[in-house]
């Protein structure tokens, strides 16, 4: 009990923290919508090899989802570093509360931000023509739950190593652009060199976006699915704990 | 009754040197016996890195101690961190106000963590907004107060659980001095209420005002410990600061001079200033004055007081803390 109630009580925190700026969650969500805006009409006279007569939207706005993950939500440990500095954090560790539940209420709060984003990109897609299967599109959404809070879990975790905001700028921006960019979300991977290939298969994000295309698509018995489910599954308990063990011995 | 305990409290640091230089050990706190009573302000006084944080930072469960043990309140630190935790209120040197959010929420979010619920934590809040004088801007963004404000926010914090004993890391550092005044009164107050206040800093003065007893700090050991009065009165007499020309070797004329005299019982030199410890500092110091001139040695200026903790600083360390700061 004590343990939900001061999860919601630092969510709730963090929540009235973003409304009081809610700018960011408006940055966080520009480059998507730029994609969706200025890019998604050229796919519309190209023929992607392996994808039928699908329409581009189709299979653009599942990597857009997986896109915002990694440029919104992967930045996320950036809400940590004023906490730390200000020692926010080193107060909240001296009172009883729960590290887990002090450090699960923050991720919370940015992985519904991240879910909101991804609402509203879903709904300017479908003005603009996207179509998905709701119930596929419901399983998505679960998936998506898991992927942010593993990415805003490793981001928290690269936050309380590197501590300022230029070096955690570079390292996130090294790591999430070969990690987007091999995730087949502008382009098929199927057009890439085969090493190139064998590189991504070892990419968890483009199991997520092969799962949320057959998601969308409503072909729920694609063993993608399970296969993003498994990792994400996965490498989001160890992300969690890796962010866990390094929020307990934090100090400014 | 002793509220803090320690036995040979250590703290080592590895610190991480540069490419090839390998892991360097620092010894921050080397072994410190420590007790602080029940309901006294006890002032943790040195320069900076002396180990005052790391030590507040040990007792205040924020850090593993590399040795040795403590007791808080009778909970013993290292195996009943959570029950520590419970009787202590801590206040860094950084505060730990959440800028984004105002007074108010502060407040009521730190109550709630502690454990209230939520009428509860209204009513505490009131009470501390009130007890602090916060209430004209409760519900402002914490961004927009003052140094002085967001200190007096810093302390509310510190004591929304009443906790038996609260630590205060650098209260008034950066404070003008009316704010500082005003902080002192409510540190006062909070003894009064019977809570035990454990603080560092380094103002001399603050120590001496507001301490019942003090630690004096230095390289990670405790050099001296009493109350103000008893370390002052160590060092017997007055002290005499003599300004002096130092061309051609004045300076080792004087000294030696000085050093002569059956009244002088100290010298301490100092890049042309000269402290003296004397007995009856009254009468010696015309006796100083004329066999200085009798010598040509000229003097700038000239002072007489009674010892300050500084000069039991000085004594213990061989160094001024005044100087160690700057």
């Amino acid at each position: 009990m004590t343990f939900l109630r001061h999860t919601q009580l630092i969510f709730m925190r963090n929540v009235r923290r973003t409304l009081r700026e809610p700018a960011w969650i408006m940055i966080g969500m520009f480059q998507p919508v730029l994609y969706l805006l200025l890019f998604a009409p050229l796919l519309d006279n190209l023929v992607l090899p392996g994808y039928g007569d699908t329409s581009s939207l189709n299979i653009f706005v599942p990597g857009l989802l997986v896109m915002i993950a990694l440029f919104g939500l992967g930045f996320a440990g950036f809400g940590i570093l004023d906490d730390l500095r200000n020692g926010v954090i080193e107060r909240f560790r001296v009172t009883s509360a729960s590290r887990l539940a002090l450090l699960l209420g923050m991720i919370l709060h940015d992985v519904v931000v991240f879910l909101l984003q991804c609402a509203v990109l879903v709904v300017v897609a479908t003005l603009m023509g996207f179509r998905a299967d709701i119930v596929g599109l419901v399983v998505l959404f679960g998936l998506l739950a898991l992927v942010g809070l593993m990415v805003a879990a490793f981001s928290y975790a690269l936050g309380l190593i590197f501590r300022d905001e230029s070096s955690l700028a570079a390292s996130l921006s090294t790591l999430t652009l070969p990690l987007l960019l091999l995730s087949g979300v502008l382009l098929p991977l199927s057009l890439a060199p085969e090493l190139l290939q064998t590189i991504a298969d070892f990419n968890p994000f483009l199991h997520i976006v092969e799962a949320a295309r057959a998601l969308i698509h409503g072909d729920m018995g694609h063993n993608s699915i399970a296969i993003a489910y498994g990792v994400v599954f996965v490498m989001m308990l160890l992300t969690m704990q890796w962010a866990i063990s390094l929020f307990r011995r934090a100090t400014a | 009754m002793n509220i803090i305990e320690t036995n040979k409290l250590r703290k080592v640091f590895n610190v991480r040197q540069g490419k090839n230089g390998g892991d360097q050990t620092i010894e921050a706190v080397k072994g410190i016996d420590l007790q602080v009573r029940t309901g006294e302000i006890f002032g943790f006084l040195g320069p900076n890195g002396a180990g005052k944080t790391t030590t507040l930072r040990m007792l205040s469960t924020l850090i593993p101690p590399t040795d040795g043990q403590a007791t808080i309140a009778g909970h013993d630190l290292l195996r009943n961190p959570k029950q520590v935790r419970e009787v202590i209120g801590y206040v860094s040197q950084v505060g730990g106000v959440d800028v984004t959010a105002t007074g108010r929420e502060n407040l009521l979010l730190q109550a709630q963590l502690c454990g209230m619920a939520r009428h509860e934590a209204e009513q505490r809040t009131n009470e501390l907004l009130v007890a602090l004088d916060l209430t004209s801007f409760a519900d402002r963004v914490a961004k927009t107060y003052s140094g002085g404000q967001r200190r007096r926010l810093d302390l509310a914090l510190g004591m929304v659980h009443r906790p038996r004993l609260l630590f205060l890391d650098e209260p008034t550092t950066g404070l003008d001095p009316q704010s500082r005044a005003r902080l002192w009164d409510e540190v006062r107050r909070l003894r009064s209420e019977g809570t035990t206040i454990f603080l560092t800093t380094h103002y001399l003065e603050e120590a001496d005002i507001l301490a019942d007893r003090l630690a004096i700090m230095d390289h990670g050991e405790i050099v001296a410990e009493g109350t103000p009065k008893q370390l002052k009165q160590q060092i017997a007499g007055d002290v005499i600061s003599l300004g002096l020309e130092t061309q051609n070797g004045a300076a080792q004329h004087a000294h030696n001079l000085l050093n002569e005299q059956p009244y002088v019982r100290e010298i301490h030199p100092s890049d042309g200033l000269f402290q003296l410890y004397v007995e009856h500092g009254e009468e010696t110091l015309p006796a100083v004055l004329r066999l200085l001139d009798g010598a040509g040695l000229s003097v700038r200026t000239v002072s007489l007081s009674r010892p300050t903790l500084d000069d039991v600083f000085l004594r213990r360390t061989g160094r001024s803390l005044r100087e160690s700061i700057e």
